[in-house]
């Protein structure tokens, strides 16, 4: 067993093989997991919103989709990742409560997701497995020996992506 | 105001606030005293400003198993009404509220799920007559809405609202328990970036 790195909201940590990345208590945030299975290093961000280019505090560049995936995809290519091979695994992006009159507010896991796959899109990264959307909270965990993405939730049980 | 601007605000500020807190709250654990004929005790608010990301650490961490009963407060100082008890303390209380020996409910059905909303009703109401006393605005819930699930997940619905405008949050919180019963709960306050100037300006510590 390796260690185990915790990443907060709004934060994301890269590190190498026999490492473990792990966010705890996603809601309508996602996480991204960057891995290449040949190097085994990666990345795993939190991010809380879609675009920095909306919002008025952007002195944390780890909160936003596009800000972040850059910045973590970087980093990881400095720990000796070959960018053709990084894959994707993205989690979260829950609706946790329902209102009958849904404003954009409460829709913002939705466009969390929206917004995670174009910024891997521009940064050709592919996505190849996903677990998104729902009502319900997700604890997601990379393990940086094998590239398997844990995902715990409380009902809805556990599964490796 | 920002909500960076939280991290500057003076004890005088912070006093104010601590006191709506309190009073908020004290209506609030009455009238939870008086539906489940408890005794509640509460402790002094704390008014705190936080990061966002250790929000969820109030209650003991994002992955701690949690219900949340969530309003949105409208009027002139638009906020979020948090109230989050440990999933234990929620099967206690609709234990309670059902008439059912303690211990029972160990899953919500419908109507057990419909009384813990109608609690949050009750209790955001309370808080924000006092709320409405302080600032003399007009307050007014949404419909309740409950999620049971890790409080890292359903406080990210208030943190992220936060976060499109600062890395910070204000919450004025409460924590309660009934006597003998160990019933706990936490009761957020957490008012959108531009309501709190709003709020200060209104009781008279804008500076």
């Amino acid at each position: 067993m390796g260690e185990l790195i915790k990443v907060g909201m709004a934060d994301y940590k890269t590190g190498s093989h026999p490492a473990s990345l792990i966010s705890y208590g996603l809601g309508s945030c996602v996480g991204i997991a960057l891995y290449d299975s040949v190097a085994k290093v990666g990345g795993l961000a939190h991010i809380m919103l879609p675009d920095s280019t909306q919002s008025r505090a952007t002195e944390n560049p780890a909160k936003f989709a596009d800000t972040c995936l850059p910045l973590m995809m970087d980093e990881i290519l400095k720990l000796g990742a070959a960018k053709n091979r990084l894959w994707a695994k993205i989690a979260g992006g829950a609706q946790m409560f329902t209102f009958a009159n849904a404003t954009d507010i409460m829709r913002v896991g939705e466009r969390n997701v929206e917004a995670v796959r174009q910024v891997l899109r521009k940064l050709d990264i592919k996505i190849i497995n996903e677990d998104t959307g729902g009502n319900y909270g997700r604890t997601v965990e990379l393990k940086l020996d094998c590239g398997i993405f844990r995902i715990k939730t409380i009902d809805k049980g556990e599964k490796e992506l | 105001m920002l909500s960076e601007e939280v991290t500057k605000l003076s004890s005088l500020q912070l006093d104010a606030l601590r006191e709506i807190g309190n009073v908020g709250a004290g209506n609030a654990a009455t009238a939870l005293s008086q539906i489940i004929n408890k005794k509640i005790d509460m402790t002094v608010p704390q008014v705190a400003i936080l990061p966002l990301g250790e929000v969820p650490d109030v209650v003991g961490g994002p992955e701690t198993m949690v219900a949340g009963v969530f309003l949105r407060v409208f009027g002139p100082a638009p906020s979020s009404i948090l109230f989050l008890l440990p999933r234990e303390s929620a099967m206690y209380l609709v234990d309670m509220l059902m008439g059912r020996d303690r211990g029972v409910t160990q899953a919500l059905d419908a109507m057990d799920e419909s009384a813990l909303l109608e609690i949050g009703n009750i209790l955001a109401g309370a808080y924000l007559n006092a709320l409405s006393y302080f600032t003399k605005f007009t307050l007014l819930p949404s419909i309740p809405a409950l999620a049971m699930d890790m409080a890292g997940a359903i406080l990210s619905v208030i943190l992220i609202q936060l976060g499109a405008l600062g890395d910070h949050a204000l919450v004025i919180e409460t924590e309660f328990s009934t006597e003998g019963d160990g019933v706990k709960g936490h009761f957020f306050l957490i008012p959108d970036p531009g309501s709190l100037s709003t709020i200060l300006a209104a009781i008279g510590v804008k500076e």
